[in-house]
C-alpha cells in the first residue's frame, strides 16, 4: 500500500514531467519559427525580392496565383458538397460511404495525389507541365477541408434560422441560399484561409503537375502567350517546390540564402495567414456568444 | 397578379429540384474523386504484376531492386528495402513523439489554466500548416550537420534525422486529437476520482488516459497517415541510399523518397516507372486502411459507451 507522501511525491514528479515535456515541445516549435524567419531575413537582399531570373517574385507570384486557382477549384465542388452532407444526405449507406470517402481523400499522401495529377492532368491530356494541373492537384488536396468545413458551419447553425425562413414560405433551397449560406460565410472564409495556407506549402504535388521552372515576362500580357504571367496553362514553379529545387540544383551561388529566404517568405505567409483564420473565428465566437 | 404568384411558386420548385441534383452530384462527385484516384492507380500499379509478371510476394519481400527502365522489363522490383524504410522512420518518428504528444496533451487539459491553454493550443495548432519543405530545409541545414557533430556517423543523412523531422510534424496532429479526446472526458469522473482521494497523477493514469483511449489511437493512426506519406521533407535528409534500414545512423531509402526521386527521370510505360506506380498504389491502400481502422475503432468505442 502507499503511503499518502508517496502518492504525492509521485503526483509532483508526474506533474514535473508533464509540464516540462510541454514546455520543451512549446519552446522546441517556438524556436523553430523564429529560427527559419530571422535565418531567412538576415540573408535576404534585395535582389532576392525582385522579380526576375534572379529574384523570388516570380516564385511568389506563382504561388499566390496557383493557391487562389486552387481555392477557386475546391470551392466550386468542397461547399456544395458540406451543403449536401449537412443538409441533403440522410443517414443511410451512401453518406456514410461519402463521409468515408472524403475522410480518405483527407489523408492521401500529397505525392499520390501529385501522381494522380500529372498522369490525369498533364499526360492524358498531352500537356506540358502546367499551373492549372498544379491547382488542380492543389484543389483535390484542400477539397476535404472546405467540405468539412461548409458542414460544420451549417451544423452549428441555430436551428431557429431555418424554422424562421421555412415559416415564411421560403423552399429549402431558398432557405440554404438566402439564410444559412450567408450566416455561415464567415466560417467558410475561415475554412478557406486554412486551405490557403495548406496550399501555400505544398510541393510534392506540383513537382510532377505545375513543373519546376518558371519563364515569364512581366511586359508580356498576351494571356495566350506561354510567357504572360497570368497564363495558367505555363509552367511555374512555387516557393516551396523551389526550397526543394535549390537543395540539389548549384546553379545561385548563394541558394542557401534563397532557400532560405523563401522558407521565411512561406513561413510568414503560413503563420499570418493561420493567425488571420484564429482571429476571424474568435470574432465570430464572440459575436454568436454575445447575440445569445 | 395571381398569375406572378404562381409563376414564383413554380418557379422556386423548379429551383428547389435543380440544386437539390446539383449539389447531389457535386457531393457524390467529391466522394468519387478518391475512388478515380484509386482506380487510376490500381491501372497503373497492376502493371508490375500483369504486364511485367512480377509476382505481389517478390514486390513485397524481395530486397533485390533493379528495374529496367525498358518496355521489355526483365528487371527485379524487390520493394522491401522501401517498405521497411517507411515503416522503421514512421515508427522511430512516433517512439520519439509520443512522450511529448501526450505531456503537451495532459498539461493543455489538467494541468494548464485556461488562458495557458487559451495560448499553447493555437500555437500547437499553427504547426500543422507549417510547409513541410520548411521542415525539411531546417532539417537539412541544421539538423543533419548537428546529428554528425554529436554521433558517430559518416553523412550526417541518416534514418535517426528523418524519425526526427518526422516526429516534429506529426507532433501537432496527434496532441490536437490527444488534446480534445482528453478534454471530452466528462468532469464528472474526474470529480468523483478526486473525490475518492486520487491524487491528480492517479486520475489522469486510471480514469482519464482509458476514457481518452480511442480519441489517443485516432490521433497515432492521423498521425502515422501523415509520416508515411511525407514526401520531400523526409527525402531531404534520409540520404536517399537504396538498401535496408539497418543502423539508424546510416542513409535509407522510404516509399515516397524513392517515388519523388525517381518519378521524374522514369520513361512512361516502363517497368521502372510501373514499379514506382505499385509503390503509390501501396501508399494509396495504407491510407485507406488506416481510415478504416480508425472507423473500426470509433465504432468499437461508440459501442462501449451506449452500454
Amino acid at each position: 500500500m502507499t503511503s499518502l507522501a508517496q502518492k504525492k511525491r509521485s503526483d509532483s514528479i508526474m506533474t514535473a514531467l508533464f509540464v516540462g515535456g510541454a514546455g520543451f515541445a512549446v519552446v522546441l516549435l517556438v524556436a523553430f519559427v523564429g529560427f527559419v524567419i530571422i535565418q531567412g531575413v538576415e540573408g535576404m537582399t534585395p535582389e532576392m525580392l525582385s522579380f526576375g531570373p534572379h529574384g523570388l517574385g516570380d516564385m511568389f507570384f506563382n504561388t499566390v496565383y496557383l493557391v487562389v486557382l486552387a481555392l477557386v477549384g475546391s470551392m466550386i465542388t468542397g461547399i456544395p458538397a458540406g451543403i449536401f452532407l449537412a443538409e441533403y444526405a440522410g443517414n443511410g449507406k451512401v453518406t456514410h460511404w461519402v463521409r468515408m470517402a472524403i475522410e480518405t481523400l483527407a489523408s492521401l499522401p500529397s505525392i499520390v495525389v501529385g501522381l494522380f495529377g500529372y498522369l490525369a492532368f498533364i499526360v492524358m491530356t498531352g500537356s506540358q507541365w502546367n499551373l492549372f494541373a498544379g491547382a488542380l492537384a492543389v484543389s483535390i488536396l484542400t477539397l476535404p477541408l472546405v467540405t468539412s468545413v461548409t458542414e460544420d458551419a451549417l451544423r452549428n447553425l441555430p436551428d431557429s434560422y431555418r424554422q424562421g425562413s421555412l415559416g415564411l414560405g421560403a423552399s429549402h433551397w431558398q432557405t440554404i441560399w438566402n439564410i444559412l449560406l450567408p450566416a455561415c460565410f464567415p466560417r467558410i472564409m475561415t475554412g478557406l484561409i486554412m486551405a490557403a495556407g495548406r496550399g501555400f506549402g505544398e510541393a510534392a504535388a506540383l513537382m510532377f503537375t505545375a513543373g519546376m521552372s518558371t519563364d515569364i515576362d512581366w511586359t508580356n500580357w498576351d494571356i495566350t502567350s506561354s510567357s504572360c504571367p497570368l497564363n495558367p496553362f505555363r509552367p511555374g514553379e512555387t516557393l516551396a517546390l523551389h526550397i526543394w529545387a535549390l537543395r540539389t540544383e548549384a546553379l545561385h551561388p548563394d541558394a542557401v540564402q534563397m532557400a532560405s529566404a523563401s522558407s521565411a517568405i512561406l513561413m510568414i505567409m503560413v503563420v499570418s495567414f493561420s493567425l488571420a483564420a484564429r482571429w476571424l473565428s474568435w470574432r465570430i465566437d464572440k459575436k454568436m456568444g454575445g447575440s445569445k | 397578379m395571381i398569375n406572378a404568384l404562381a409563376l414564383a411558386v413554380r418557379r422556386a420548385h423548379r429551383n428547389e429540384k435543380t440544386a437539390r441534383i446539383l449539389i447531389t452530384l457535386c457531393g457524390i462527385g467529391t466522394a468519387l474523386v478518391p475512388f478515380l484516384i484509386g482506380a487510376f492507380l490500381l491501372l497503373k500499379g497492376t502493371d508490375t504484376f500483369f504486364v511485367f509478371h512480377h509476382s505481389l510476394g517478390e514486390f513485397l519481400f524481395s530486397g533485390v531492386w533493379n528495374p529496367s527502365d525498358t518496355a521489355e522489363g526483365g528487371g527485379h522490383v524487390g520493394a522491401a528495402m522501401f517498405l521497411s524504410g517507411s515503416l522503421v522512420t514512421c515508427a522511430l518518428a512516433l517512439v520519439l513523439s509520443l512522450p511529448l504528444c501526450i505531456s503537451t496533451a495532459i498539461f493543455m487539459t489538467e494541468i494548464a489554466t485556461p488562458r495557458t491553454r487559451r495560448l499553447i493550443q493555437p500555437a500547437v495548432e499553427l504547426f500543422t500548416g507549417i510547409p513541410s519543405v520548411v521542415y525539411g530545409w531546417i532539417g537539412l541545414t541544421v539538423l543533419v550537420p548537428f546529428l554528425r557533430l554529436i554521433f558517430p556517423m559518416p553523412f550526417g543523412f541518416s534514418v535517426l534525422a528523418a524519425g526526427c523531422v518526422l516526429a516534429v510534424m506529426i507532433f501537432p496532429t496527434i496532441t490536437t486529437m490527444a488534446a480534445d479526446a482528453m478534454a471530452a472526458v466528462p468532469k464528472t469522473w474526474r470529480e468523483a476520482s478526486y473525490g475518492l482521494g486520487a491524487t491528480r497523477w492517479e486520475t489522469i493514469a486510471h480514469i482519464v488516459l482509458p476514457a481518452a483511449k480511442g480519441g489517443i489511437f485516432t490521433g497515432i493512426i492521423l498521425g502515422l497517415a501523415r509520416a508515411l506519406g511525407e514526401a520531400l521533407a523526409v527525402a531531404m535528409v534520409i540520404g536517399q541510399m537504396k538498401v535496408f534500414p539497418t543502423s539508424l545512423f546510416l542513409p535509407a531509402s522510404t516509399l515516397t523518397t524513392a517515388i519523388a526521386s525517381d518519378m521524374g527521370g522514369a520513361m512512361e510505360g516502363g517497368e521502372y516507372s510501373a514499379a514506382l506506380w505499385t509503390m503509390a498504389l501501396t501508399l494509396f491502400l495504407l491510407s485507406f486502411l488506416f481510415i478504416f481502422l480508425i472507423h473500426r475503432l470509433n465504432r468499437a468505442s461508440d459501442l462501449k459507451g451506449g452500454k
